[in-house]
């Protein structure tokens, strides 16, 4: 990997040096993700195997969904909350066995985890650094996975898993990922895992794949209305202000909580904001290009289309008065997919309705303006081939 | 039934023409003679598996307000910018120029440091002049000999945006409308390596070569690219150029408008001296308010209307309307990927476009044959491999490889209804040369599609092959296309309209001509 980053564009994730693009410009590995496949390492997240018999039931009160009913072949993506109902991380749960589970975090979630295991039948085993997370991501990837193991991958639904044997090891494919298209992540032993980079490579070279880096990652995410830890929201156990933690409810995954069930961590609070309603709401934004461009007309330049996606807070405001601010993007991109210019943002509930007009500060040629900004909801792109079936049947 | 506008052709500016007709509220009728739509925006699957750019093969100018408005990305358009421009020497050497500027710069000091500093400061000066004619394409052209105030404020307009462009520029701008492409260049580069690859665009679709005065204006074409701002502005429609006709088509449709293939038409339906609607061949006719024409002027005029509606200083001036097409197409079914001689292996270099263009001389002898009447014995070709960025095109694999080639002038010595006989000839000659770069390349053709400049006439109705509907030359343009008098899409016919290449702004894929006419017909009350 270090000899295919040619642009020696690295950054830190999670303690590891994750590639930001392989070459200096990351345009190439986006349109893999949208038009072949991209092939992006997703080690640095953090993994725990979580076994025994009352592993479902525990993970069922640290989680905001209810495990038990995760069929064994299926993935969940959610996530965990405080007893205030403040969103420690998300993450995926993927029920490998009746009584085994695999899980991802962004931050690690070991201790927190562990504050929970008494009187539990439980094993719960940080699998971090054991194991090592490979993304397949794009329209070709299945293609691309067929070569290489004889996984039932025409039968292999939108977020379900599977174990299979890839060059002699075991891989566990999961229907998943963070790009919002059709793809695959491939979880298998570090000492497999040069391997199974070297021989998706080598399968991916009649399909258009390419490595990709975080940066083509950022872009697709954004399109895709993925949030992200640290970017769109924080770990309220790591903040010094209230103001920053969020409810699930308040970073559009109000979706993955079953609320009604045995008590879970966070089951109170989050009863009682359904009943008060939230503050917050996670927003997509359509940003008016033609604004922009009139903005940039006045300076006689074209408009800047920055390739890579921005991660700030830009102040949201009610008009161009600029006078009442009622939340703020946290992070936006140009989609080359989409022609839009569009933002992940957090607002005032009340102003979070689809279709609603709003404005986002613009900085150009240094001076401050504001542009027309209408809510959409957070996913802006979603094509048919994420969830379909090779047959037409489609979940 | 009565429709408020038949557009006669399918190909993209009609299809874009239709759809914002169709927005608007009026009731539209697309007929297309071929059973695909896109005219030369067209993919077709030529062998099975393998999905072509039959003709028009990249994509740069299709206006980003047109893609706004009429949703296209919703609607699929979808581009994958090109990375990369490529040019193989026989020598064994090689440029190649790419969106990472400083790769570039590091690229062209090999031949010649001066030329690597200066090559940004001409993307500048070429860009600010982009700007000019930025607001020239985006507008109907204006009427110089009208004295009415929305002609003089249009004219007006235009004068402002030429005057803001400053003495320096100003001045710059007179050279460009004037020189060659070759003695432009001159002003600023020294080396051949450079200059013949960057010559190339001011001929392309010409019958001109590199030294003729005047084609440094087309130079600029490849400053006003606009792939969202990406300085590397040329790019590949997903699925081939079809998919960008397709996009207009599914447009045009959720907005209401009725698409018809495989419905010829024959002739327009004119009574007192205005058309009312069209015959097809199958002799059916079909009432409209008003007809829009996206075939080329000499057919619109000439077999559309019919000379004896014309006026004969109308039929004149069409008669010299120039057309002269001077190229043509060999598309490749490849059974691997190509490897060149002096960069061997796969990588980035092949996946944008690769000229065969070693030198400006080169560049002048293939005219020099053209100019009587033969084709280039050693053509300028670019070439496109867009199956390496969209693996939709061909089987895992496999890939498609797209040439176009000039010099094939339409008038041969022998006449042009003998370019069936050096068809082939000419399709050898196109594989010849390449394999002087990719010594390998016979071994791995599946397949061959040649289209001289003839078979472009035959299949996609361009008069004498021209792929701009006519000549991109300066006496050709703007208030002058297709003629003085009739440059806003109107003819001389009452209610029969253009909307294709023919008109202004021109060629490429632009969409230009189908929107400004339809928001010309709209804005005028025609329906």
């Amino acid at each position: 990997m270090i000899d295919l980053c040619e642009s020696m564009n690295w950054k830190e994730w999670a303690g590891y040096h994750a590639v930001s693009s392989y070459k200096v410009l990351h345009d190439s590995e986006y349109h893999a993700f949208r038009n072949s496949t991209g092939l992006l390492d997703v080690t640095p997240l953090f993994k725990y195997h979580v076994r025994g018999k009352d592993a479902a039931a525990f993970l069922s009160q640290i989680m905001v969904k209810d495990i038990r009913k995760l069929k064994v072949g299926r993935v969940s993506y959610l996530c965990w909350c405080t007893d205030e109902g403040k969103v420690v991380d998300d993450g995926t749960v993927m029920r490998r066995g009746e009584e085994e589970f695999f899980v991802t975090s962004a931050d690690p979630c070991f201790s927190w985890f562990s504050r929970f295991l008494k009187g539990y039948l439980v094993t719960l085993e940080d699998i971090s650094d054991q194991f090592a997370g490979l993304a397949l991501q794009g329209p070709t990837s299945r293609d691309i996975l067929k070569q290489i193991c004889d996984a039932d991958l025409d039968g292999l639904v939108f977020f379900a898993t599977t174990k299979t044997r890839i060059e002699g090891f075991e891989v566990w494919i999961s229907r998943t990922g963070y790009t919002g298209d059709l793809g695959y992540e491939l979880w298998v032993d570090n000492s497999n895992a040069l391997k199974l980079w070297d021989t998706a490579m080598a399968a991916g070279k009649n399909y258009g794949l390419r490595p990709a880096g975080l940066n083509a990652l950022d872009v697709c995410r954004v399109e895709a209305g993925l949030i992200l830890k640290n970017v769109d929201y924080y770990n309220a156990l790591h903040v010094l202000i209230d103001a920053r933690k969020s409810s699930p409810f308040e970073i559009s995954l109000g979706w993955t909580v079953n609320l009604d069930r045995e008590p879970f961590n966070g089951q109170v609070a989050l009863r009682r904001e359904i009943k008060t309603g939230s503050r917050w709401a996670i927003v997509g934004l359509d940003i008016d290009w033609p604004e922009i461009e009139a903005l940039y007309a006045r300076h006689h330049l074209p408009p800047e289309v920055g390739s890579l996606a921005w991660r700030m807070s830009i102040p949201l405001y009610t008009d161009d008065s600029r006078i009442r601010q009622i939340g703020y993007a946290t992070s936006g991109t140009w989609s080359p997919i989409l022609k839009k210019n569009i933002a992940l943002a957090t607002i005032e509930t009340g102003f979070h309705e689809e279709g609603t007009k709003v404005h986002i500060e613009k900085t150009v040629e240094h001076h401050r303006f504001s542009v027309t900004a209408t809510v959409h909801k957070p996913q802006f792109y979603d094509p048919e081939r994420k969830r379909s079936m090779p047959g037409g049947k489609a979940i | 039934m009565r429709y408020d506008a038949i557009i006669v052709g399918g190909g993209h500016n009609g299809l874009v023409c239709a759809a914002y007709l169709a927005k608007a509220g009026r009731k539209v009728l697309v007929l297309e003679r071929r059973h695909v739509l896109g005219g030369a925006a067209v993919s077709e699957q030529v062998f099975p598996g393998f999905t072509f750019s039959v003709a028009s093969y990249v994509v740069s100018l299709f206006r980003p307000h047109i893609i706004r408005e009429l949703e296209l990305a919703r609607h699929g358009y979808e581009i994958i910018p090109m990375d990369c421009s490529f040019l193989p020497l026989p020598d064994g050497d090689s440029l190649a120029r790419w969106g990472d500027s400083n790769r570039s710069r590091r690229e062209i000091q090999r031949f010649s440091r001066k030329d690597a500093e200066v090559y940004p400061e001409f993307s500048r000066i070429m860009t600010l002049m982009g700007r000019f004619i930025k607001e020239i394409i985006d507008r109907p052209a204006p009427d110089i000999t009208s004295m009415k105030p929305k002609e003089l404020m249009n004219l007006f307009r235009m004068g402002k945006a030429f005057k803001d462009l400053g003495p320096d520029l100003l001045q710059m701008n007179v050279k460009l409308m004037t020189m060659s492409a070759v003695d432009f260049l001159d002003l600023w580069f020294e080396s051949d390596v450079l200059k013949a690859p960057m010559s190339v665009s001011g001929i392309i679709g010409t019958y001109q070569g590199v030294r003729s005065p005047g084609t440094a204006y087309v130079l600029l074409h490849h400053y006003m690219g606009e792939l969202d701002g990406a300085f590397r502005s040329w790019g590949f429609s997903k699925g081939g150029t079809g998919g960008v006709s397709m996009a207009c088509a599914r447009a045009a449709m959720s907005y209401g408008a009725e698409i018809r293939r495989e419905a010829s038409v024959a002739k327009l339906k004119i009574k007192n001296g205005a058309a009312t609607g069209v015959v097809l061949e199958n002799g059916d006719e079909i009432d409209s308010k008003i007809v829009v024409s996206n075939l080329d002027p000499r057919k619109t005029y000439f077999e559309l209307a019919g000379k004896e509606h014309l006026e004969d200083a109308v039929v004149k001036q069409i008669n010299r309307y120039k057309f002269r097409g001077s190229s043509g197409k060999v598309n490749l079914a490849l059974d691997r990927i190509p490897e060149f001689k002096c960069r061997p292996g796969d990588g980035d270099h092949i996946r944008g476009d690769i000229a065969i263009a070693p030198g400006i001389d080169y560049l002048e002898r293939a005219y020099d044959e053209a100019k009587y009447g033969a084709f280039s014995r050693r053509p300028y070709i670019n070439v496109v491999i867009p199956s390496l960025t969209d693996p939709t095109l061909a089987p895992p694999g496999k890939h498609v490889m797209s040439c176009f080639v000039q010099y094939a002038p339409y008038h041969l010595k022998e006449g042009a209804e003998n370019w069936p006989a050096q068809r082939e000839a000419f399709g050898d000659t196109v594989v010849e040369t390449l394999a002087e770069y990719i010594p390998g390349l016979k071994d791995i053709i599946l397949h061959r599609q040649v289209l001289s400049p003839w078979d472009i006439e035959q299949k996609f109705g361009l008069t004498e092959g021209n792929i701009f509907q006519g000549e991109l030359s300066l006496e050709q343009l703007l208030f002058q296309r297709p003629i003085a008098g009739y440059a806003k899409y109107r003819t001389p016919v009452k209610n029969l309209w253009m909307c294709g290449s023919g008109t202004h702004p021109g060629g490429g894929i632009m969409g230009s001509g189908g929107e400004l006419s339809a928001k010309t017909i709209l804005r005028e009350r025609a329906i």
